[in-house]
């Protein structure tokens, strides 16, 4: 997994290429972390190039949805495929994150 | 049928969750079956091995990179089989709680197990709780849209 990120606005644009599991997620929560750190409050992950996640990264996922919220700030998800709906319905995520069909549509009025 | 599982694969891995992504590559580019039945087994067997992979090193193994992870995989009779086992001490797999409820919605772990049962045909543990058994039937109409539920 690699990930480029980049600024729209007020928001932080994180795109994720590659899988997002075990071995890798700890790489994105840094990153995040990071730019929450630095004072980033709005976030928008993008998943356009990413295959599957497994329960780690969706653990992530919540993990840093809780931490941003909690400084006032919203994440948001775009471009899931088909396999990534799947397992975010099963797991009920769907109900926690505001998940959009692509990233123009996550960035637009945030 | 002409499938590289056909004979069986047995994979000893060593605790290391960097290992894992490639080991599932490793294993699905072994089976015919896994190319020909694409979302099915692209998804449901791919994600179940990955989290019974995960399980196995992080909670059985405790991260110790002295102790393997086996994985036994085989394709026959109509379903993809693989048994994971680790050296931990094992677990009460029915004491692990719904993460779908909504007081537990927000925790950052604990969804592995469910969504291998969500995404397989049946999933077993062995009585010491230090083996899981993930089956997929390759039969039109099973897994997709449901799974296991045990």
């Amino acid at each position: 997994m690699s990930f480029q990120v980049s600024r729209s606005g007020e928001v932080t644009l994180i795109e994720v290429e590659g899988q997002l599991i075990v071995g890798n997620r700890q790489e994105l929560k840094q990153k995040v972390l990071e730019q929450l750190d630095g004072g980033d409050r709005k976030f928008v992950i993008d998943f356009a190039n990413t295959g599957y996640i497994d329960s780690s990264g969706l653990g992530v996922l919540v993990s840093l949805s809780k931490k941003i919220r909690e400084q006032g700030g919203e994440l948001r998800l775009s471009s899931l495929n088909d396999d990534l709906r799947t397992l975010f319905e099963l797991t009920k995520l769907d109900t926690l994150f505001r998940i959009t069909e692509n990233k123009s549509q996550a960035l637009e009025g945030f | 049928m002409d499938d590289g599982l056909d004979a069986g694969l047995v994979l000893e891995l060593p605790t290391d969750i960097q290992s894992i992504e490639s080991a599932v590559e490793f294993v699905m580019s072994r089976c015919d079956s896994c190319r020909t039945r694409e979302r099915r087994v692209s998804l449901n067997f791919r994600v179940g091995l990955t989290e019974a992979l995960a399980n196995a090193m992080l909670y059985g193994n405790a991260h110790d990179p002295s102790k393997s992870v086996v994985v036994v995989l085989s394709v026959g009779e109509g379903r993809l089989q693989a048994t994971v086992r680790d050296h931990g001490a094992g677990f009460d797999p029915s004491a692990i709680p719904d993460p779908t409820r909504p007081e537990n919605i927000t925790r950052s772990c604990g969804r592995g197990l469910y969504l291998m049962r969500q995404l397989l045909d049946e999933v077993s543990f062995n009585d010491r709780g230090n083996e899981v058994t993930l089956v997929l039937r390759l039969d039109p109409g099973s897994a997709l849209e449901g799974g296991a539920q045990a």
